[in-house]
């Protein structure tokens, strides 16, 4: 099987690909170099390779750990994005609908509200905590329903846990002024002063979600043909949802606890991926996280260099923008793969 | 002269700038049950669709009985012509006489939603599409042979003088298909209905129709009565097929029997 | 034939549905006797039988200043509130053909969140541009901020005709746009006008009068009849645009005045309460649920809105004691229920 057709389209896949790798390259260069502080690209690579002038402070104390961060925080949310709308069949599925993103912040306002905790670790293992807890709470109303095979009761208790835990969270906000003071900073997603003694352990939550996100994609391919479908090619329902529903916890639950609960990539970054490489979530899912990634770096980078030194800009606030605009553009000029 | 039913006048069709057809013009007359066929990709559905308005044309007029279908309101042309869409969504939770009873809308007013009529009319094409024992299920409960009969009763209960349908017989095992062709028949007989239809089955669509068009290429490759049509030459043409064409022994029309390639042919040179 | 089909009336004729009839009358009724005790409650106490002779103009003086001045506007706003969301979050769900499409994924309540949070932030800091915004006052600059970015949205999504979900993705961005917008000026505000942004932000009858009631009863009066002639091209919607068209409906336009409907709709509600969320989601899924119809049923998802917005806000003022904004009460009591309708629905099914 050769046909011109076929070959196009290889083609454009490997196009696609050697795009994406650009972009992250670039991404991560321009993460490294620019900033309040510019750095010479050459400076970087000397202060990499060789660390003892006076700019490795800044490179390896706060550009390398931001840059790693963003990959990472990126990539999770971008593969957990593609996961949820894969599991769920609906293109209006992000990593936050089954509570996950939701359930963090209430851990942290909660620990705020109740116990004064304000330090950045205590938020971060709070949020992991309370992203697991949610997530148990959705699949465990999935499970009462019985009825594993229709994602749509799915979604929509998803949606039902989400708006009663913001619910929560919005009560204790205005009730109580420090809490506010501690979400409001919270809730805007940013990479930057964050703490990162919790890096090894989400970092380690974060793998267990991926690998079990690759293992998924078989499952997700044949899910997309109906549960049906699925069933006769030989998926387990339960264990197909049970896997999935893991991985989107596990990578969304340390990206949440890592940056705060970053919208829109998870959301959007698998139609962009869906556009540039299809529908086959072998491929679906690296494409996504790598576009998640980039699209995370560029908007942080952008937010510092905007900030010009006093002020950053939070990454959520120019994600939301900037990405804002660039999906729009993908959705007006693309022709639209539904799912 | 009669006017014709449906007339393509020099259309040009496509979709999102990949043209399939430049200047066809096909009329169709009235009362008559017509058949596109062709491989796949050769633009039936395509065509299809520009007659029932579903694809408006980039140059050229689709005129249903004489006017142009832009200048009809879509209810007008609806009261005129039904189609059945090659793959229509099924609604959740809706009943087999529900959904017939949405092929009434283009009949029914703001102030009557409903009518003794419109009930009427749905228990009839319930009724002569074999689905009567059925028509309290719910659509999701249906198997694909079922599920396309309440299709097929949805576009008989709109009531149309000009009936398109896109695969009527997809799903559905041959005594099914027999079925409803000759629900076709009937329907075309009784009712003097125009029928135009998009059919695989070559054997099938030479039994049923009074005039077949085979689409080839971005243009009509042969049209006209059956014997006329259906010929080793232009199957070879049109699907890149040897066969044999002979009489039916049932009905007379013309019966393809393919044939083996011979084994150094077996596989094609591309 | 057992079933009865239908009901001729000469003029008008309607398809019998007697579960969709009964639960409607039912939310009806439950809407009344919400709204009454919603004015009976509160710190002056008045018996069931006062507020409704009072409201029929038989009542004494006290109770009458009372009932019409002070309770009668936040009820009332309550109900209109509810409605308005209600049918917006039904059309909106059933065109899209997707139960989680709410109005707000028509750019909506980001704009008018955007529109109010500029004029409080940017007015309160004492900017000529903000200052002059919030002379408008906040509702007018959340209305004409949410019909703009409903408009920028719609516009967008124009590619030879509106695809449904072409318009939803675009929705989204434009709504994470303004949401962006928004949250910086949040962390760049001062705390008093965060508060105070964030306050507006979570939707509250608080501050209702009745110059907010007003123009929701007459969005209302117009909407709701325009929303019925929609009725049936909404059925056909549910097979697909070829199969709409094919049975003679003009699917663009009524797209158009769909989305224009539920726009509107959702824009009056924003514009006077605040973005009360989730009321748009919830009340079509419930009606859907209790009346068993293929789609949110219009009118009974309304009065689900409504009961749910007047009980929230009834339930926060006598529960709490406190002022808890109406937002946050729709989901604690709202979320619940539409999850226990999920668990008990499917397992019926199974059976």
């Amino acid at each position: 099987m050769s046909s011109p057709a076929f070959a196009v389209a290889r083609r454009v896949r490997v196009d696609a690909w050697v795009l994406l790798g650009l972009a992250l390259l670039l991404a991560v260069v321009g993460s490294l170099t620019l900033g309040s502080n510019p750095v010479a690209p050459g400076t970087v690579l000397q202060a990499l390779l060789d660390p003892s002038t006076d700019t490795d402070a800044v490179i390896w104390g706060s550009r390398v750990p931001r840059t790693l961060l963003g990959l990472l925080v990126g990539g999770c949310l971008g593969v957990a994005g593609a996961l949820m709308q894969g599991q769920t069949g609906n293109p209006l599925a992000d990593p936050g609908l089954f509570g996950v993103s939701s359930g963090a912040s209430l851990a942290v306002v909660l620990g705020a509200y109740l116990l004064g905790f304000n330090s950045m670790t205590a938020s971060l293992f709070l949020a992991l905590g309370g992203a697991l807890v949610a997530s148990v709470l959705v699949f465990g109303i999935a499970t009462l329903s019985r009825d594993l095979a229709n994602p749509v009761p799915l979604a929509i208790a998803g949606t039902a846990v989400t708006a009663l835990l913001n619910a929560v969270i919005s009560f204790l906000v205005l009730t109580n002024a420090s809490s506010l003071e501690a979400f409001r900073v919270w809730v805007v997603g940013s990479l930057g002063g964050r703490a990162l003694d919790a890096l090894p352990p989400a970092l380690a939550l974060a793998l267990v979600g991926l690998v079990l996100a690759f293992a998924n994609a078989r499952s997700l391919n044949s899910l997309t043909l109906g549960t049906e479908l699925a069933q006769g090619l030989g998926e387990t329902l339960w264990r197909a949802r049970l896997v999935g529903l893991s991985a989107i916890t596990l990578t969304t639950a340390s990206a949440v606890a890592l940056a705060g609960p970053i919208g829109f990539i998870g959301l959007t970054a698998p139609h962009a991926a869906r556009a540039l490489v299809g529908g086959n979530h072998f491929r679906l899912l690296p494409a996504s996280g790598l576009v998640g990634a980039v699209t995370l770096l560029v908007c942080d980078t952008v937010g510092r260099v905007i900030g010009g030194g006093q002020a950053e800009v939070p990454v959520g606030v120019v994600l939301a923008t900037l990405g804002g605009v660039a999906f729009i553009a993908i959705v007006r000029r693309t022709k639209l793969a539904a799912l | 002269m009669t006017m014709p039913a449906l007339v393509a006048d020099r259309v040009t069709l496509g979709y999102d700038g990949h043209v399939v057809f430049t200047g066809l013009t096909v009329q169709i007359e009235p009362g008559t049950v017509t058949t596109l066929i062709g491989a796949n990709g050769c633009g039936k559905s395509t065509l299809l669709k520009a007659f029932g308005r579903l694809l408006a044309p980039s140059s050229g007029v689709v005129r249903l009985e004489g006017t142009p279908v832009r200048q009809l309101s879509a209810r007008a042309v609806a009261r005129r012509l039904a189609i059945l869409p090659q793959k229509p969504l099924t609604p959740a939770a809706t009943t087999v006489r529900d959904l017939v009873m949405r092929g009434r809308h283009p009949h029914q007013t703001l102030l009557r939603p409903w009518s003794a009529e419109d009930a009427a009319k749905v228990a009839e094409a319930i009724a002569s599409t074999g689905m009567t024992e059925l028509a309290d299920r719910d659509v999701g409960s249906l198997s694909g042979g079922q599920l396309q009969r309440a299709w097929i009763a949805l576009v008989l209960a709109q009531d149309a003088p000009v009936i398109l349908l896109d695969e009527p017989t997809t799903f559905l095992d041959l005594s099914h298909q027999l079925e409803v062709l000759r629900l076709v028949r009937q329907i075309n007989a009784r009712q003097g209905s125009t029928i135009v239809m998009v059919l695989h089955d070559l054997s099938l669509a030479a039994r049923y129709s009074d005039r077949l068009i085979v689409l080839h290429e971005g243009g009509v490759l042969a049209d006209g009565a059956p014997w006329d049509v259906i010929t080793p030459a232009v199957l070879a043409t049109a699907f890149g097929l040897e066969a044999l064409v002979m009489a039916d022994p049932a009905s007379g029309r013309p019966l393809v029997v393919p044939l083996e390639p011979a084994p150094d042919t077996a596989v094609p040179a591309i | 034939m057992s079933r009865r089909q239908g009901i001729d009336l000469g003029v008008i004729a309607l398809p019998w549905r007697a579960r969709v009839l009964w639960i409607t009358l039912g939310c009806a009724v439950l809407v009344l006797g919400v709204f009454t005790f919603g004015i009976a409650a509160g710190s002056a106490r008045m018996g069931v039988g006062d507020v409704w002779t009072t409201l029929l103009g038989a009542g004494s003086r006290t109770f009458g200043f009372i009932v019409f001045e002070l309770r009668l506007p936040r009820a009332a706003a309550g109900i209109a509130v509810g409605l308005c969301l209600g049918l917006a979050g039904a059309l909106t769900q059933t065109f899209s053909r997707n139960p989680l499409a709410t109005p707000d994924i028509l750019g909506v309540t980001s704009g008018a969140a955007a529109g109010a949070v500029v004029a409080i932030v940017i007015g309160g800091g004492g900017y000529s541009v903000g200052a002059s915004l919030l002379g408008l006052g906040i509702p007018v600059v959340a209305t004409i901020g949410g019909l703009l970015a409903a408009a920028v949205v719609y516009g967008l999504s124009w590619r030879q005709g509106v695809d449904s979900f072409r318009l939803i993705l675009i929705g989204i961005g434009v709504t994470a746009i303004l949401g962006g917008l928004t949250n910086f000026l949040l962390v760049r505000a001062q705390l008093t006008q965060a508060t105070a942004a964030t306050q507006w932000m979570v939707g509250s009858l608080s501050g209702v009068s009745w110059a907010s009631v007003w123009p929701m009863l007459v969005v209302l009066a117009v909407a709701v009849p325009f929303a019925l002639t929609q009725t049936a091209p909404l059925d056909l919607g549910q097979l697909g645009d070829d199969f709409s068209t094919g049975l003679g409906v003009a699917v663009q336009r009524h797209r158009l005045l769909v989305i224009v409907i539920a726009v509107v709709l959702t824009s009056a509600a924003v514009s006077a309460a605040g973005p009360v969320e989730f009321v748009a989601f919830v009340a079509p899924q419930v009606a859907r649920r209790l009346t068993r119809t293929p789609r949110p049923p219009l009118i009974a998802s309304a009065l689900v809105g409504a009961v749910l917005v007047v009980t929230a806000d009834v339930g926060a003022r006598v529960a709490f004691g406190t002022e808890i904004p109406v937002g946050i009460v729709t989901a604690i009591i709202g979320a619940p229920y539409l999850i226990w309708l999920i668990t008990r629905h499917n397992r019926k099914e199974r059976r």
